[in-house]
C-alpha cells in the first residue's frame, strides 16, 4: 500500500511551485509599467496571502489527519460515533466568514478605485483620449485630438493618464496591455472605456483577449510609452504617411476581415469616426455594407422583422 | 433535396480527421460485427436498450461517458501538442480552423457528454437505493432521458466526419455564433446536440427531485438521507432551476440564426450582453450540478473508509442549500470586464466569495471525519485526499477570479483555464472516478483491481499539477485562453511542461483502461456475493451486488442516519427473509430509444436544412410520444414466488461463501 508521505512531498513541491511563481521571476502583471497594474499586483498577493490563512492548514490537516488516523495505526484515537462538536463547527463557520468579510471589505473598495471606467486624474483636461476598435482581426486607434489614426500600434506619453474608449466593429474582443493593468470587452454599438497609465517607457505587448475566431491569435499590437517628445515626434511620423482614412469608405475597406494584420499609419481621419462606427449598428436599416462581414444569409432574412413589426 | 448537404460536407482534405474517421468506422464495424456474431443484439435490445431499470441506465450512461472521456481528452492532448509546437512565429500543426473546433468541442464534450453523464449516471446508479426505492418515479422518461443524451451525443460525433463543429468556444457567444459571423453549420450542430440531451437533463431533473421528495422508504426522512442523496437533490433542483434558461437561450439564438431575427445580433437591436447574461445564469449553476453530487461522493468515501459517521451532517446539508441557493446570484462574475458599474460588480465579486464559505465548511467537515477515525487508503480515499487539496487550490484561484480588480487582469488569460480545470479535474473527475470504484461492486458484484485503479490515481494527480500549473505562471506573462499560435518564445518551455503533463494524464487513463480489464479478467477472485464489500454505511449496500432489478424483497425500514451501520453494530440479521408479497414494477419500452432516434434525425435534418426529413423526424418523435402515451400495458407484477427464488438463490450463494 502507497503510504501518504508521497502526498506530502506534492503537497511541498506544490507550494515550492506557486512560491517560485509570485515571487521567482519577473512577468508583467507582477511587473507592471503603471499605476493601475501596480495596484492590481498588489490586490492579487494580497488576497493570495489572506487565503493562505485557510489554505494551508487545510493541506496540513488533510496530510496530518489522514497519516494519523490510518487504518494501521493502532495507537491513534478511534471514536466511530463521534461526528458533531459545537466548537468545531463554529469555528469551521467563523474563521472562514472573517476572511471572507475581509476579502468583502477588500473587494468593495478596490471595486470601485480601479474601476476601468473612473478617470485617473481628477481633472480631466489633463488625460488623453485614445479610441480603439476592434475589426476583424486587427485593432484600429483613433486619435481624435491628433486628428490621426493607426493600425495594430498605439503610442502614448509616460505619466499621463489615458482614457481608452473601446469598441468593436465586429464581434466582441478584449482591449488588454497587460503591464498596464485592466482589460475592458470591445462591443459593437457600446462605447466601453478603461482608463490606463504608463510610468515608464517602454514597448508592451497588447492583444485581444477574448476569442473573436480565425485570426484572434494575431490580434496583437505595439503599446509603446514614450517621453512627450518621442511621443510627438511619433505623431508628426504618422502624420506624413500618405494613406488616410475616411468612415465608411476607407473604414469598411479595412474591416474586411485580415490575418496578422500589418502596422498602419494614417496621416487623416474623417473626424467623429468612432461615434460612426458605433451608430452604425444602431440605424435599424439593413446596413449590409456599412460594417464587414455581412454574408449572405443576412439578406435572405433581412426582412422578416421589418414585416413583423408591419404587421403590428 | 438534401439542403445544405452534399458530399463537400466531408473534409477529405483532412488527414486527422479522415484518419479519426476510419479508426471511428473499423471500431464500429468490429463492434457491430461482435455483437452480431455473438447474437447479443437480441439481449442488448431487450435487457439494456429498452430497459428502465435505473442501474443499468446508470451504467450505460457511464459507459458513454467513458467513450466521450476519450475523444474529449484526444482534442485536449491535440490542443497542447499545438501549442508547445506553435511558438514564436511557428504555425504548429492545427491551422486556426480546425484547432478553433477542436477546444470547442474539448469543452462541449467535456461538459455535457462526460461530467454530466457521469454525475447522472451515478445518481442513477446510487439514489433510489439509497433511499430505498424500487426505481425511479417516472422509469420511462429516466429511459427517455437516456437516450436523449444519446442521440445529443451521437450528434456531436457525426459533426467530427460530416461537416464541421462549432468555431465559438463552448459557449457560443453571440454575435460570433450569429448567422454573419459563423455561416456554417457548425454552431447548428452545437444547438440542436445540446437542445436534445438538454431535454433529457430537465427531464432526469424533475425525475430525481421527485423520486428523492416522493419515493423514499419508510423513516427516511429528509434529515436521514446519505449526503449524496441530499447533494443530487440540490443538482436536481438547480438542473430544474437553471436548464431551462439555457433551452431558452439556444432557442433564441436558433431564431436568430434560421429565421433571421436579431435577439443577439450587432445590428437592429440586437443585444450580445443579453446573450452573455443568459447563458451564465444557466452556466453557473451548470458547475455546482456538477461538483455537488462530487462533494456527495466524497462525503461517502470519507466515512466508509474512516469507519466513522461523517462529521457535521447538519452543517453538510446545510453548506449544501446554501451553495445551491448563491449559486444563482453569482452569473455575473463571468464577465466583469464587460464593463459593468463598480457597485455591480463589487456585488457579484462577494456574493461569489460568499460561496467559499460554506465551501470550506464541508472541507473542514471531511477533515473532522477523518480525525479519530480508521481511514483506509483505499483508492476512492485516495481521489478523495487529491481532491481535498486539489480543490482547496482552485478554490483559492477562484475567490482571485471573483475580485472584480484582480479579474480585470486575470480574466481570459490561462489562469482561468488553469482554475476551472483545477476544480473540474480536481473535483468533478476525482469525484466521480471515486464514485466509480466506489460503487462499481454494487453494479457488477465485483470490485476493482485496487492496484491500477491507484496507478491511475497517481498518474492523474501529478498529470494535473504539470499540466495545469503551469498554466497559472504563464497567465502571469499575459498568455490569454483559445490561442493557436503566439510570438512570445519565453513561454514555449511551460507549453512543453503542459504537454508532458498531458501524456501522464494519457497514462492515467490507460491505467484505468487496464483496471476494466484487469478487473474483469479476476472477476471471479474479486466477487463479492455480500453486497457489503467495504463495511459500508448506506442503504445500497444493504441489497445483494448486484441489486436485483427490484432493488429490495422487503422495502427498508429507516430509523436515522446510517441506519444499515446501525443494524450491522447491533448484530442485526440483514438478509431478507420470507414471506415475500409481489412486487410492482415498470414494464421495459422500446418508446425511449425509438423517440430520441427520431429526435437525432430531426437535429441532423435541421443542421443541414433538410426540410422534408426534418418533418420525418418531429412527426416521428410525435407520434411515437403519443404511441406510448396512449400504451397502458406499462406494468406489472413480479410474482412473490419469482422474488422468493431470486432472495434463495443470492441465500444461497452467500451460504456458500461463508
Amino acid at each position: 500500500m502507497r503510504r501518504p508521505h508521497h502526498l506530502r512531498v506534492l503537497g511541498i513541491l506544490l507550494l515550492l511551485t506557486l512560491t517560485l511563481l509570485l515571487t521567482g521571476c519577473s512577468s508583467e502583471l507582477l511587473d507592471p509599467m503603471g499605476q493601475i497594474g501596480s495596484e492590481q499586483r498588489t490586490l492579487i498577493l494580497t488576497s493570495f496571502a489572506l487565503m493562505q490563512i485557510v489554505v494551508i492548514p487545510v493541506i496540513v490537516m488533510t496530510l496530518l489527519f489522514a497519516w494519523r488516523y490510518r487504518r494501521s495505526n493502532k495507537d491513534a484515537a478511534y471514536h466511530p460515533e463521534w461526528a458533531h462538536n459545537n466548537w468545531i463547527e463554529g469555528i469551521v463557520w467563523f474563521i472562514p466568514c472573517i476572511i471572507i468579510i475581509f476579502l468583502a471589505g477588500l473587494t468593495w473598495y478596490t471595486s470601485h478605485s480601479l474601476d476601468p471606467h473612473k478617470p485617473i486624474a481628477d481633472d480631466p483636461s489633463e488625460q488623453m483620449e485614445i479610441q480603439a476598435v476592434s475589426l476583424d482581426w486587427k485593432w484600429l486607434f483613433i486619435y481624435p485630438e491628433q486628428g490621426i489614426a493607426t493600425v495594430n500600434e498605439v503610442a502614448f506619453p509616460t505619466d499621463v493618464p489615458v482614457r481608452f474608449r473601446v469598441s468593436s466593429g465586429s464581434v466582441m474582443n478584449a482591449f488588454f496591455i497587460p503591464t498596464l493593468g485592466s482589460q475592458i470587452y470591445a462591443m459593437a454599438g457600446m462605447d466601453n472605456d478603461v482608463h490606463l497609465i504608463a510610468n515608464h517607457e517602454g514597448v508592451y505587448d497588447g492583444r485581444s483577449t477574448n476569442y473573436s475566431g480565425a485570426g484572434f491569435s494575431g490580434m496583437t499590437f505595439d503599446a509603446i510609452a514614450t517621453s512627450q517628445e518621442e511621443f510627438e515626434a511619433w505623431v508628426d511620423e504618422v502624420r506624413e504617411s500618405d494613406q488616410t482614412i475616411d468612415f465608411p469608405d476607407g473604414y469598411n475597406e479595412l474591416a474586411q476581415p485580415t490575418e496578422d494584420h500589418p502596422v498602419e499609419y494614417y496621416s487623416e481621419v474623417s473626424p467623429g469616426m468612432y461615434e460612426d462606427i458605433i451608430r452604425s449598428f444602431h440605424t435599424g436599416s439593413d446596413d449590409g455594407d456599412m460594417h464587414a462581414g455581412h454574408g449572405e444569409a443576412e439578406d435572405d432574412h433581412g426582412d422578416m422583422p421589418m414585416s413583423a413589426e408591419a404587421a403590428e | 433535396m438534401f439542403g445544405k448537404l452534399s458530399i463537400d460536407a466531408i473534409p477529405f482534405h483532412d488527414p486527422i480527421i479522415m484518419v479519426v474517421a476510419v479508426a471511428m468506422a473499423i471500431g464500429g464495424i468490429a463492434l457491430i460485427g461482435a455483437i452480431t456474431y455473438f447474437r447479443k443484439w437480441k439481449w442488448l435490445w431487450t435487457e439494456w436498450f429498452t430497459s428502465v431499470d435505473h442501474k443499468k441506465l446508470g451504467i450505460m450512461y457511464f459507459i458513454v461517458a467513458l467513450v466521450m472521456l476519450i475523444r474529449g481528452f484526444a482534442d485536449a492532448i491535440m490542443m497542447r501538442t499545438q501549442l508547445a509546437m506553435a511558438s514564436a512565429g511557428a504555425e504548429g500543426y492545427l491551422p486556426p480552423d480546425h484547432y478553433d473546433q477542436i477546444f470547442t468541442a474539448h469543452g462541449v464534450i467535456m461538459i455535457f457528454f462526460v461530467a454530466m453523464p457521469m454525475v447522472i449516471g451515478l445518481m442513477n446508479l446510487v439514489v433510489p437505493l439509497q433511499i430505498g426505492a424500487r426505481d425511479v418515479a417516472y422509469p420511462f422518461l429516466n429511459n427517455l432521458s437516456f437516450w436523449l443524451f444519446a442521440a445529443g451525443a451521437i450528434l456531436v460525433n457525426i459533426s467530427l466526419v460530416v461537416g464541421e463543429f462549432a468555431k465559438t468556444g463552448w459557449l457560443a457567444y453571440a454575435p460570433l455564433s450569429g448567422i454573419e459571423y459563423s455561416p456554417g453549420v457548425g454552431v447548428d450542430y452545437w444547438i440542436w446536440a445540446l437542445q436534445i440531451s438538454g431535454i433529457g437533463t430537465t427531464l432526469t431533473g424533475i425525475n430525481f427531485f421527485v423520486t428523492i421528495l416522493k419515493m423514499r422508504t419508510k423513516g427516511m426522512t429528509m434529515f436521514r438521507m446519505p449526503i449524496f442523496t441530499w447533494t443530487s437533490l440540490c443538482a436536481n433542483v438547480l438542473i430544474i432551476a437553471s436548464f431551462p434558461i439555457l433551452t431558452a437561450t439556444i432557442a433564441l439564438l436558433t431564431l436568430d440564426r434560421y429565421f433571421g431575427m436579431h435577439f443577439f445580433t450587432n445590428d437592429f437591436g440586437g443585444n450580445m450582453m443579453m446573450y452573455v447574461n443568459l447563458i451564465w445564469a444557466w452556466g453557473h449553476p451548470e458547475v455546482y450540478i456538477l461538483i455537488l453530487p462530487a462533494f456527495g461522493v466524497f462525503s461517502e468515501v470519507i466515512a466508509t473508509f474512516a469507519r466513522k459517521r461523517l462529521f457535521g451532517y447538519g452543517t453538510m446539508v446545510w453548506a449544501t442549500v446554501a451553495i445551491t441557493i448563491l449559486s444563482f446570484i453569482v452569473w455575473l462574475h463571468h464577465f466583469f470586464t464587460m464593463g459593468a458599474g463598480a457597485n455591480v460588480n463589487a456585488f457579484f465579486g462577494i456574493m461569489t466569495m460568499i460561496i467559499a464559505i460554506p465551501t470550506g465548511v464541508k472541507v473542514f467537515n471531511w477533515l473532522f471525519t477523518m480525525f479519530r477515525g480508521r481511514l483506509e487508503f483505499t483508492s476512492p480515499v485516495l481521489w478523495t485526499l487529491g481532491f481535498i487539496i486539489t480543490f482547496t487550490l482552485g478554490g483559492m484561484t477562484g475567490v482571485m477570479l471573483a475580485i472584480p480588480g484582480a479579474n480585470f487582469v486575470l480574466h481570459n488569460s490561462l489562469f482561468v483555464i488553469a482554475h476551472f480545470h483545477n476544480v473540474i479535474i480536481g473535483g468533478v473527475l476525482f469525484g466521480m472516478l471515486a464514485g466509480l470504484t466506489y460503487w462499481f461492486p454494487k453494479a457488477f458484484g465485483f470490485t476493482l483491481n485496487e492496484k491500477w485503479g491507484k496507478r491511475s490515481f497517481w498518474c492523474w494527480l501529478i498529470g494535473f499539477y504539470l499540466a495545469f500549473m503551469p498554466l497559472y505562471v504563464l497567465s502571469f506573462f499575459g498568455a490569454v485562453r483559445r490561442m493557436q499560435s503566439y510570438d512570445t518564445a519565453e513561454w514555449q518551455p511551460w507549453m512543453l511542461l503542459a504537454w508532458v503533463g498531458a501524456v501522464i494524464i494519457l497514462f492515467g487513463i490507460i491505467c484505468t483502461v487496464i483496471q476494466f480489464y484487469v478487473s474483469i479478467r479476476d472477476r471471479k477472485q474479486n466477487q463479492d456475493v455480500s453486497g457489503d464489500p467495504w463495511d459500508a454505511r448506506t442503504l445500497e449496500w444493504s441489497t445483494s451486488s448486484p441489486a436485483p432489478f427490484y432493488n429490495f424483497a422487503h422495502l427498508p425500514n429507516v430509523s436515522g442516519i446510517d441506519t444499515f451501520w446501525a443494524q450491522k453494530q447491533a448484530g442485526a440479521k440483514t438478509v431478507s427473509e420470507g414471506p415475500y408479497q409481489d412486487i410492482h414494477m415498470p414494464r421495459n419500452t422500446v418508446a425511449g430509444p425509438i423517440i430520441s432516434l427520431f429526435a437525432l434525425i430531426l437535429g441532423f435534418a435541421l443542421v443541414w436544412h433538410i426540410w422534408w426529413l426534418a418533418a420525418v423526424g418531429a412527426i416521428g418523435t410525435f407520434v411515437s410520444f403519443l404511441a406510448r402515451v396512449f400504451n397502458d400495458d406499462i406494468d406489472y407484477y413480479v410474482p412473490a414466488s419469482e422474488v422468493e427464488r431470486i432472495e434463495r438463490e443470492h441465500k444461497e450463494r452467500l451460504e456458500m461463501q461463508a
